[in-house]
């Protein structure tokens, strides 16, 4: 048993647990759209990594931030939004979060501290540095987590971003969520050097690998990086290694992975892992079936209500945009 | 009412912003030091480095960044140097900060101005020398401002900080220098344009070091006896349909001239507008053609609108 197996808390673990649970339901019932034409787009779900989104944002406070990629239901859920005002967005309904103008690529909601999903990989990283400025010059001592995939690590954001960080000493923890895929090729293939840790330290930025799919030794690392970086110690990387038990998008039957891959990763699974761990030390395997119902229940609600609710009032296409404040705004169009 | 540079007078219009609000900061390379053109000379010393920030080398890290803040309670002013240098970070400008507001349902806004020093200078050649304004007029979300005077350039960039939208701004390189009166609190309202001159056979509208040629134009037009009335638009996007209108109904001639390609440039877009509201308009446009900038003298000034291809122009739509 790892060290901080022994140490973690039973009750932080059943948090994580429910966490995970929640994250899952919510992206089966994205399935379940998805595959009843409900879901109008692209949607990426994280199935199998919802350790990372749990380990992390279970460290930080409403007013601490985060910047996603484009897989990013499990941070947003896991960062306090609101699974039906969510779910409503996937359908494109009323009540979506953005106003049924973003979708899954752009869920966001600001309220909890979530600055957005993004349809561009690595963009997400640049968003968080410049969150970090803000929270140094607002002198707050929130911090800023920006989650990007192992594909992000060769787009120029990454490098420009961490430097940037780096030189201004900004309150920020990288979190590299490596699910071994960029889109459907395997990243190993086409990342040159010893990978994204060593990326991160080769422009002084303390770097550490860490099991994505360990929520309770991620939680533990992360905790104390957080504290670290709130008390002033600048930005730190975390490269946490996870599995996408389904493809790139629903779309994507993921053919390009040995079967045999997939079955090892699935026995790794983080939900299932905290499960054993819980019954290990005294939980009632009833009590975990309970939470794991009550998110079911939460999210087939969710899907409901989203299901059998309106699509927006169309004024909502041309509102968000352009007001300087002025008249003169361009004509009738 | 006092006398400035067109430099002096936007780092008046920053100085006094910062001033007022503590959460108006600016980023770009070498602004500790003044800014490649000494633009932000002497700012570092009195608001310090961590809101006149110097930058590495990083256009997207550079915008990227103002982006998350801007987003998240600061208002940055982005410095990119050379318009040019700005296509470094054109998925900052576009991807992100032209959409975030639109795409997160109006939960956020990003109030950045992105400072572009634009167009011919002192053979630069095609690398340091392009007016793009067409391409981000063309891009739902920005708002794109083009001063050609100190006193716009002190009220536009104010209003550009105040503004809860991405700005585009583009400060034309030739005239750093150009002195002129910058009233006491001027200030200039996005979307407005500016007459530069009255007149009623024709109208010259333009912008950005242009506006200087057009004048020019016009007096010498007088001299013939045709009057020409000038629009510096000042800003793009909004851009002031109602003025360009009027004139354009009074007079029954329009001339757009801008320093930018012709072809798909956005004197296109006012000339076609103005030309589907007002019947039996004559219209013309005026522009660079559609080559890169060449470095050599003789060839870089075959690439300018003059003030003789104006005369012509317009003489030929009075003809």
């Amino acid at each position: 048993m790892p060290q901080t197996e022994q140490t973690a808390s039973p009750q932080r673990v059943l948090d994580h647990y429910a966490t995970m649970c929640r994250i899952r339901a919510f992206e089966r019932m994205v399935i379940r759209g998805d595959q009843e034409g409900l879901v109008k787009g692209a949607a990426h779900v994280s199935i199998g990594q919802e350790g990372v989104a749990s380990g992390v944002c279970g460290n930080l406070r409403v007013s601490d931030q985060i910047a996603s990629n484009h897989r990013g239901h499990g941070h947003t859920i896991a960062k306090g939004a609101d699974p039906e005002a969510m779910m409503r967005e996937l359908f494109g309904r009323e009540g979506g979060i953005c106003g049924g103008k973003g979708g899954s690529m752009h869920i966001a909601d600001f309220d909890v501290g979530m600055l957005g999903a993004n349809g561009i990989v690595g963009a997400g990283i640049l968003i968080a540095v410049g969150a970090a400025k803000s929270k140094k010059m607002l002198a707050t001592n929130d911090i800023v987590v920006c989650f990007f995939g192992d594909g992000a690590v060769n787009r120029g954001p990454f490098l420009e971003g961490l430097n940037w960080a780096r030189v201004f000493d900004l309150p920020v923890l990288f979190v590299c969520e490596d699910n071994k895929y960029a889109a459907t090729t395997r990243t190993d293939q086409l990342t040159g050097g010893p990978g994204p840790g060593a990326r991160a330290e080769s422009l002084g930025i303390p770097a550490h690998k860490a099991d994505g799919n360990d929520v309770i030794g991620l939680d533990a690392l992360v905790g104390g990086l957080v504290e670290e970086i709130r008390n002033g110690a600048g930005p730190m990387f975390v490269h946490a290694e996870t599995y996408r038990h389904i493809g790139h998008t629903l779309a994507d039957p993921a053919t390009y992975r040995p079967e045999a891959e997939v079955a090892e990763a699935k026995t790794r699974d983080p939900i299932e892992r905290s499960r054993v761990f819980l019954v290990d030390n005294g939980i009632a395997p009833g009590d975990l079936e309970k939470i794991a119902n009550d998110a079911e229940a939460e999210m087939t609600a969710a899907f409901e209500a989203a299901r059998d609710a309106p699509w927006p009032d169309l004024s909502a296409a041309r509102s968000d945009v352009q007001d300087t404040g002025g008249p003169g705004l361009g004509g009738p169009q | 009412m006092s006398k400035m540079t067109y430099s002096e007078a936007a780092k008046a219009a920053l100085a006094e912003a910062m001033r007022t609000d503590p959460t108006v900061w600016a980023v770009g390379e070498d602004l500790g030091r003044g800014g490649v053109f000494g633009q932000y000379m002497g700012l570092e010393a009195e608001f310090g480095p961590e809101r006149i920030v110097s930058a590495p080398i990083s256009e997207a890290a550079i915008m990227g960044s103002a982006v998350g803040a801007a987003l998240t309670g600061t208002r940055p002013i982005v410095e990119l140097r050379f318009a040019d240098f700005a296509l470094c970070a054109v998925d900052e400008m576009v991807n992100q900060a032209a959409k975030a507001r639109y795409m997160f349902g109006g939960q956020a806004k990003v109030p950045v101005v992105i400072r572009q020093p634009s167009g011919m200078w002192r053979s630069s050649a095609a690398q340091h020398s392009q007016m793009l304004e067409a391409w981000y007029a063309h891009i739902p979300g920005m708002v794109v401002l083009m001063p050609s005077t100190p006193a716009d350039n002190y009220g536009l960039l104010k209003a550009a900080i105040g503004c809860d939208d991405p700005v585009v701004y583009m400060e034309h390189k030739d005239l750093w220098p150009l002195e002129g009166e910058v009233p006491e609190g001027h200030v200039v309202e996005i979307g407005k344009a500016s007459i530069v001159r009255e007149g009623s056979d024709a109208t010259i509208v333009t912008w950005s070091a242009i506006r200087h040629v057009a004048a020019a134009a016009a007096e010498r037009l007088s001299d013939d006896g045709i009057s020409a009335e000038v629009i510096d638009l000042r800003s793009l996007w909004p851009w002031d349909r109602e003025c360009v209108l009027t004139s354009a109904a009074k007079t029954g001639r329009l001339l757009v001239a801008h320093e930018a390609v012709r072809d798909g440039g956005f004197g296109a877009e006012v000339a076609a507008t103005a030309a589907e509201e007002i019947a039996g308009l004559r219209v013309a446009r005026l522009g660079a053609p559609r080559i890169p900038i060449p470095y050599a003298p003789p060839l870089e000034d075959t690439v300018r609108v003059t003030a003789e291809d104006i005369i012509g122009a317009v003489k030929r739509l009075a003809g």
